[in-house]
């Protein structure tokens, strides 16, 4: 199939982005969407041209590294995957399509569709963790029994790949969803009780710092994640914000 | 000249860890506070490095390419880690798992730091479980395990299809605790591009900011590897794209001994390549194979018209089909070790009857398994006459608890329903069990520094059982480099901050200038992807699943013309300057066009057939093993390190000839 792309470019942080229109030609529907990239790229190192630059790395789904917004989407028009994972045969010859980075102020553009994403990370040390350290004299792990439903709900909310789909997807860029499901799991766990008051005070904090906006329960984020994270997440960490404030 | 000394401590092997740590050097804990050490790559074994090296009270400084270490590509990982808790009582120990990992490893690798694995394999479930990793769990709230090829107990334990990615998570949220009290630095968005000595210590490294270009100095008393496989000198395999060699490579160029090259695994079950735009492919977990058939139509007649889409592979009837493991090797059926289910794909194919378009293609038939359980489950809900229909809807629902996940990710990428069709299948390069030669405190040849994790050879000989390799990544980040780096730091106290204003990192960081510089300044007409692809196919064709001395040879030419022409025609756009991911990339081509003439001269040295590496020259002629792998134990028992010399198919060999004493050499059957 022929395809028109309108991709963003952008020279770096400091500089102003536009969109560019491309043309590729011949694209096989089983293709992935990022090979339809690479194809488009190697034709712009063939011309002499910057090739679009574009996060990307384990292409299965699960390093949370892509991060496009195809046609007002994140990770385009598919549903429960992850930018790689989305192949050309969701798109008919002659379509044009619409690339953007992901965007949120706290996501701010590197280059082309390549975002920063240190706010995540900068949460994540506020009080993603429990403090235990590797002493290799650990109590045994199954001297205290976790009932199953726990263990796979904590699971379930542990499956997030920190993509930031949720953040693009929200109109009010709220990282809700993310922060959510990290406080989730450690609080279904027992192992996460002793810090669950300052950890969720700590991330939200963070959170708020970082200028990510609030949730108003549209559930764009939960239609949008790969991952399948269900806003009950985000329900269950303003619980333990509350148990944690008053 | 470093010499090859393994270290490995005298007495029984299951004293000889205790007893060597009991011994070795300790630092005092005020005196941590100003030891530095350099950790480069933060997935399962750099990222648990990084986190208990932290909390000992050393300044760790850690690099990443990705943009934070949770991206790193042990998250991949499906399907399990093996540990000998014994949990399921089916006798289950130390030694058993430590005698499954040498004999999977077809006797190539080093029996005391397998046992050490062994033995610290219970303590990584606790670490693991301490730290919020939800694993599974049985109805009682104990842990849930299950069972993986090559082993006859129970040991792996799993979370969901995920375990690789909730191991990470556990290791980057000790990771994360580390970063917020200020003990490790992370560096994400940083390549390493070469070590810096000092009087022949490892003393820092040279690195690139990938957003700003800026080529940065960082020094330190120690400095660990962690960088994972070379699976990508094949241009295509499971690995990320990201996924390469350079750092390991570097550190080999500047006298780290490179060991077992050609030991790499090719796993079959990954999902075939549909074009020639593909850029990686997906693997799809040894598990399916506990359920799945695995043929081949018997008739060339039906390859054809299958091929041509006149014929669906669901027409065709039993007796048209063969079932070539379960013909060949009716022991083991299926779930013969991945070398051997990956060769007897290739023999099929290669003989004309691979069933799609390229020709690469068996089928993995989940049809005998859904009838099964379907049948079984009729009979619980007490249904004694059940309909076709039916018992295929209630054998649908298990599969599909099984392997939901799997069969999902299959459908979105070959647009295939596998509940209703078999799927297809090809081998692909997977993992690479060659690597950085270390010591038995997973120290290279050079004083200073290690290597831990993929990057290095030690654990899994010449293949790699299945759910061993998150074991040993986390096993030596978390409880062995952290004790054996002690032992070498202890003579570091007195050191001192290590200044990077020197002459040697001035002549290494000219060295990595003048590399860049010439990228950018070539103006090729190539790019960095025709190489890479092609160097790829030569060593698939050539260097792949099965080997001969012809083809190695012509393997090794070339590869070296490749490589004469990249230098010369290699097109990088874009600056030096900036954010630049074809710079990137013509950087790690560069090496792997080196790597791969080393890989093939190993795989020239090794005239014998061990686990992932088949030599055609070195097979049974006769009797019941007829034409499988046959192994010299009299002549290659040990492991080839390579020294770089210059040009890599100059590289000197150097040999640590490897003894069993608490494990019989024998000879691996699944007939």
């Amino acid at each position: 199939m022929d395809l028109t792309l309108k991709i963003w470019r952008q020279k770096d942080s400091n500089s102003k982005g536009q969109m560019v229109d491309y043309k590729v030609t011949e694209i096989s529907e089983h293709m992935s969407f990022l090979e339809m990239m690479d194809v488009l790229n190697e034709q712009l190192v063939n011309s002499g041209d910057e090739p679009v630059a574009f996060d990307h790395d384990c292409r299965e789904g699960i390093c949370g590294m892509c991060s496009m917004y195809i046609n007002g989407e994140a990770h385009g028009p598919d549903r429960g995957i992850t930018t790689c994972q989305l192949h050309m045969r969701m798109f008919k010859d002659g379509d044009t399509i619409t690339i953007e980075p992901f965007r949120a102020s706290a996501f701010p553009v590197i280059k082309d569709l390549v975002v920063d994403r240190e706010s995540f990370e900068r949460i994540q040390h506020a009080g993603g963790f429990i403090s235990v350290n590797t002493s290799g004299n650990t109590q045994d792990a199954n001297a205290l029994p976790i009932s199953k439903i726990a263990a796979d709900e904590a699971m379930d909310a542990a499956a997030c790949i920190g993509c930031g789909a949720c953040v693009a997807s929200c109109k009010n860029s709220s990282a809700m969803l993310f922060v959510g499901a990290k406080v989730s799991q450690y609080a279904l766990l027992p192992q996460g009780q002793i810090e669950a008051k300052e950890r969720v005070l700590n991330m939200v904090a963070q959170m708020d710092k970082e200028g990510f906006g609030n949730c108003t329960n549209t559930g764009a984020c939960e239609v949008e994640c790969p991952k399948g994270i269900s806003l009950e997440n985000i329900a269950r960490m303003n619980r333990e914000y509350l148990k944690a404030s008053i | 000249m470093a010499t090859l000394d393994s270290k490995v401590p005298k007495g029984p092997i299951k004293d000889k860890w205790t007893t060597y740590k009991d011994k070795i050097n300790l630092v005092n804990p005020a005196n941590k506070r100003n030891i530095d050490i350099i950790v480069v790559g933060t997935g399962l074994a750099g990222g648990s490095a990084c986190a208990t090296l932290a909390e000992q009270g050393y300044n760790v400084k850690a690099f990443a390419y990705q943009d934070s270490p949770r991206r790193a590509h042990s998250i991949a990982a499906q399907g399990g880690i093996n540990a000998a808790k014994n949990y399921q009582g089916d006798g289950d120990s130390n030694y058993r798992l430590f005698y499954d990992t040498v004999k999977g490893g077809d006797y190539r690798s080093r029996e005391a730091n397998v046992y050490r694995l062994a033995e610290v394999s219970g303590n990584i479930i606790d670490q693991c479980v301490a730290q919020g990793v939800p694993f599974a769990r049985d109805y009682g709230g104990l842990l849930d395990n299950r069972s993986f090829g090559g082993v006859l107990v129970s040991r792996t334990f799993y979370a969901k299809g995920q375990t690789g990615q909730q191991l990470l998570l556990g290791a980057y949220s000790a990771m994360n605790r580390q970063i917020a009290r200020g003990k490790i630095t992370m560096y994400n968005r940083h390549e390493m591009l070469d070590v810096v000595k000092v009087d022949g210590k490892a003393r820092g490294i040279i690195a690139r900011d990938l957003i700003t270009g800026k080529i940065e100095r960082h020094s330190a008393h120690a400095v660990v590897i962690a960088t994972g496989g070379y699976g990508n000198v094949y241009f295509l395999s499971t690995n990320a794209m990201g996924s390469n060699a350079t750092a390991a490579w570097k550190i080999h160029k500047k006298g780290a001994f490179f060991a077992n090259p050609c030991f790499t695994q090719i796993h079959p079950t990954c999902i075939p390549r549909s074009g020639d735009y593909q850029s990686k492919l997906t693997l799809m977990s040894e598990s399916l194979r506990n359920d799945g058939r695995i043929w081949v139509p018997k008739n060339m007649d039906d390859v054809m018209a299958i091929r041509e889409g006149r014929k669906k592979p669901t027409e065709l009837t039993e007796d048209e089909r063969d079932y070539y493991l379960e013909r060949r090797y009716p022991a083991f059926g299926n779930l013969v070790p991945r070398d051997v289910a990956s060769r007897a794909a290739k023999e099929r194919c290669d003989a004309g009857y691979g069933i799609n378009a390229t020709g690469e293609a068996v089928y993995l038939d989940f049809k005998a398994a859904i009838n099964r359980y379907g049948t079984e489950q009729a009979l619980l809900h007490g249904d004694t006459n059940p309909s076709a229909a039916k018992i295929i809807e209630l054998g649908e629902q298990v599969i599909e608890a099984k392997y939901g996940n799997l069969f999902q990710m299959y459908e979105k990428i070959v647009d295939e329903n596998p509940y209703k069709t078999p799927m297809m299948i090809y081998p692909v390069t997977h993992y690479t069990m060659g690597g950085v030669w270390v010591d038995y405190n997973l120290m290279t040849t050079v004083d200073g520094l290690y290597c831990i994790g993929e990057a290095n050879f030690s654990d899994h000989g010449a293949n790699r059982l299945g759910a061993s390799a998150l074991m040993q990544g986390l096993a030596d980040g978390y409880f062995v480099l952290p004790y054996t780096i002690g032992d070498y730091l202890a003579n570091e106290i007195r050191t001192g901050e290590i200044p990077t204003d020197t002459k040697e990192f001035d002549a290494v960081e000219k060295e990595v200038q003048d590399r860049i510089d010439f990228f950018i300044n070539n103006k090729g007409t190539k790019s960095v992807d025709h190489f890479h692809k092609r160097l790829g196919k030569v060593m698939w064709d050539k260097v792949g699943m099965a080997r001969n001395e012809k083809h190695l040879k012509e393997a090794i030419a070339e590869i070296k013309e490749i490589r004469a022409e990249f230098w010369k025609d290699v097109k990088v756009p874009g600056n030096a300057n900036e954010m630049n991911t074809e710079l990137e990339k013509a950087g790690r081509v560069a090496d792997f066009l080196e790597l791969g003439e080393l890989f093939a001269l190993d795989a020239l040295n090794r005239n014998e057939s061990c686990g992932g590496h088949f030599r055609e020259e070195s097979v049974e002629l006769d009797g019941p093993q007829k034409g499988e792998a046959l192994r010299n134990d009299t002549d290659y028992k040990y492991v080839a390190a390579w020294e770089f010399k210059g040009e890599p198919s100059e590289a000197v060999l150097h040999k640590e000839e490897l003894e069993f004493n608490d494990i019989e050499l024998k000879t691996r059957s699944y007939k």
